[in-house]
């Protein structure tokens, strides 16, 4: 073997190892993690941490059902405010306009994207809790609502896009006009992406923190109604984590570990339910 | 293809021709000197064709020449596009169909199309589809059966009515579109390339399918497969280059065609 086809050898071996072994540190970030929190937070999981309120430091029983119910308050209050919105744009996207405008509002979307989540959670304080004059769940699902809308919009425009110019042809050779073949036919054949969409775009701002800090706040208690400040995970695994108690931190690692693994179970719901097979035949 | 095969169809296929003066025979759309553009591109120049009530017209020539193109105008799926221009004046009978409603002109109008087109629901909410969105009043179940039953497919598939559309065969696919299209009772039904997806098993169904219609039912066929023409259609019309180059009787084009193009094309020396 020339020298120069062993050089071609080592650098093929070597190349093909430095690659698998970045793969691998990717993926083991995760388990890492993931295992760190199942270490900590596993032990402090129990009945009590899904049903009872916070007890005073020390004491043993407490909980964060408040925290847990704030969470799913918000998200519902997310869903409520950001997927009409996203849903319907995603329609206008894929379905209606002509050039200039569907591209303006793809952009401005992509650019709320990126916007940083605590500036979503100042425009919500200023738009809700300043004419409140307090801090509310309201808020804080005003502010997760408008980080799920640009989600939502490209994912169901997408989604939209990809069901086939036949069965639209199809719907309108029977007399539909443009709206009900859209509503008829498209939207749910599409439904399925559409719904993957949505959940992940959900999972995501389930841990968001930043723009709940100053909107829906936090409680030690429970919070009846959506006009008061409430508490959410991520918040008070901020709270606990950065607080001076034993205890507090334990219970961060417990909730932490809650946030992750109901992000993980929905993704992977969500992927195992969309790869379960299309709804149509893709032309 | 060859040419005895065709005129012996044609002959064999004795039909009272849409042209013939032996006895009143009305006509349910007339096409009238149209011009269509695609953006810049002319792709109809001055066409005009009859349709004859309750007869099969059938449409032949080499790909690219307009047939699929003048049958979507008979329905105004062309508006489904951009930047598209119809000229001209194309009536249903005696009404104009650019001053009709266009959802209400193609419940007139229905279309199948050449690669079979199911919605992703079950048989029974693809045949009833047309009939809910144009709020029909009645049975559904009625309406979805008689359909089935035009379109030769109850037998298939009366047992399995909420089994996905997609679990037929692509022939009883075609067939479960026919049927969706005959659901809302249109009175032309328009059909393009109905069979050129399709195994000639299925070919043949969905030709005697065409024949069982015709006597409730006027149609209009685009066709790759002049033999079909030959065998089902009453009328041709044969195009070239988005010209309308001659129309007659089936019987008469495919023995005695007038335009030497004509005669070029069905005896097989292009296209």
């Amino acid at each position: 073997m020339s020298a120069r086809l062993v050089w071609r050898k080592s650098l093929n071996i070597v190349m093909l190892s430095l690659t698998g072994l970045c793969a691998v540190l990717t993926v083991s970030a995760l388990f890492f993690i993931l295992g760190y929190l199942i270490w900590n937070g596993g032990k402090d999981l129990s009945w009590n941490f899904f049903t009872k309120l916070p007890a005073p430091v020390g004491e043993v029983g407490g909980g964060m059902a408040n925290a847990i119910l704030g969470s799913l308050k918000l998200l519902l209050l997310a869903t409520l405010f950001g997927v009409p919105i996203g849903l319907l744009g995603g329609v206008y996207l894929a379905e209606f306009g002509g050039r200039t405008v569907p591209f303006l509002v793809r952009y401005t979307a992509d650019l709320m994207n990126g916007v940083p989540s605590i500036v979503m959670g100042i425009f919500a304080y200023a738009l809700v809790v300043m004419p409140m004059h307090h801090f509310s769940t309201l808020a804080g699902g005003v502010a997760l609502g408008i980080m799920v809308i640009p989600t939502v919009l490209r994912n169901t425009e997408s989604f939209l896009r990809d069901v086939p110019r036949a069965m639209r042809e199809g719907s309108f050779a029977l007399g539909a006009n443009k709206w009900k073949m859209v509503a008829t036919v498209v939207l749910p054949a599409a439904s399925r992406g559409i719904l993957t969409g949505v959940l992940l775009a959900l999972a995501r701002v389930a841990g968001e923190t930043a723009p709940l800090l100053f909107t829906a706040f936090g409680n030690r208690y429970w919070s009846p109604g959506w006009t008061q400040p409430t508490a959410s995970l991520p918040v008070i695994i901020y709270t606990y984590a950065t607080g001076p108690y034993q205890d507090w931190h334990r219970q961060a690692w417990a909730a932490g570990l809650v946030l992750l693994g109901l992000v993980l179970v929905t993704n992977i719901l969500v992927r195992a339910f969309l790869t379960r097979g299309a709804a149509y035949e893709r032309t | 293809m060859s040419v005895s095969a065709a005129t012996s169809a044609a002959k064999a296929s004795a039909q009272a021709p849409a042209m013939s003066s032996s006895g009143v025979s009305t006509l349910r759309m007339k096409v009238t000197k149209i011009n269509f553009y695609y953006g810049k591109n002319h792709a109809l120049h001055n066409v005009s064709m009859d349709v004859a009530t309750n007869r099969v017209t059938a449409m032949i020539g080499p790909s690219g020449c307009g047939k699929s193109t003048l049958l979507r105008t008979l329905n105004r799926m062309h508006e489904t596009l951009r930047h598209t221009r119809l000229e001209g004046e194309i009536t249903l009978d005696g009404v104009n169909i650019l001053s009709l409603d266009v959802t209400r002109l193609r419940r007139m109008v229905g279309m199948v199309f050449q690669k079979p087109n199911p919605f992703p629901k079950s048989i029974y909410d693809n045949v009833a589809y047309g009939l809910r969105i144009n709020g029909h009043m009645g049975r559904l179940d009625d309406a979805v059966e008689k359909s089935l039953r035009r379109a030769a497919l109850w037998d298939e598939v009366k047992d399995k009515l909420h089994k996905s559309a997609y679990a037929l065969s692509g022939g009883q696919q075609q067939r479960l579109c026919i049927a969706r299209a005959l659901a809302v009772d249109p009175e032309v039904l328009l059909l393009d390339e109905p069979c050129s997806a399709l195994d000639p098993v299925n070919t043949a169904k969905i030709e005697e399918l065409l024949f069982e219609l015709k006597p409730t039912c006027t149609l209009v066929i685009v066709t790759h497969n002049m033999q079909q023409a030959a065998r089902v259609s009453d009328s041709t019309a044969f195009m070239l280059n988005g010209e309308l180059i001659e129309f007659s009787a089936t019987g008469h084009m495919f023995t005695t065609p007038s335009d030497p193009r004509t005669e070029a094309y069905i005896t097989g020396r292009f296209g």
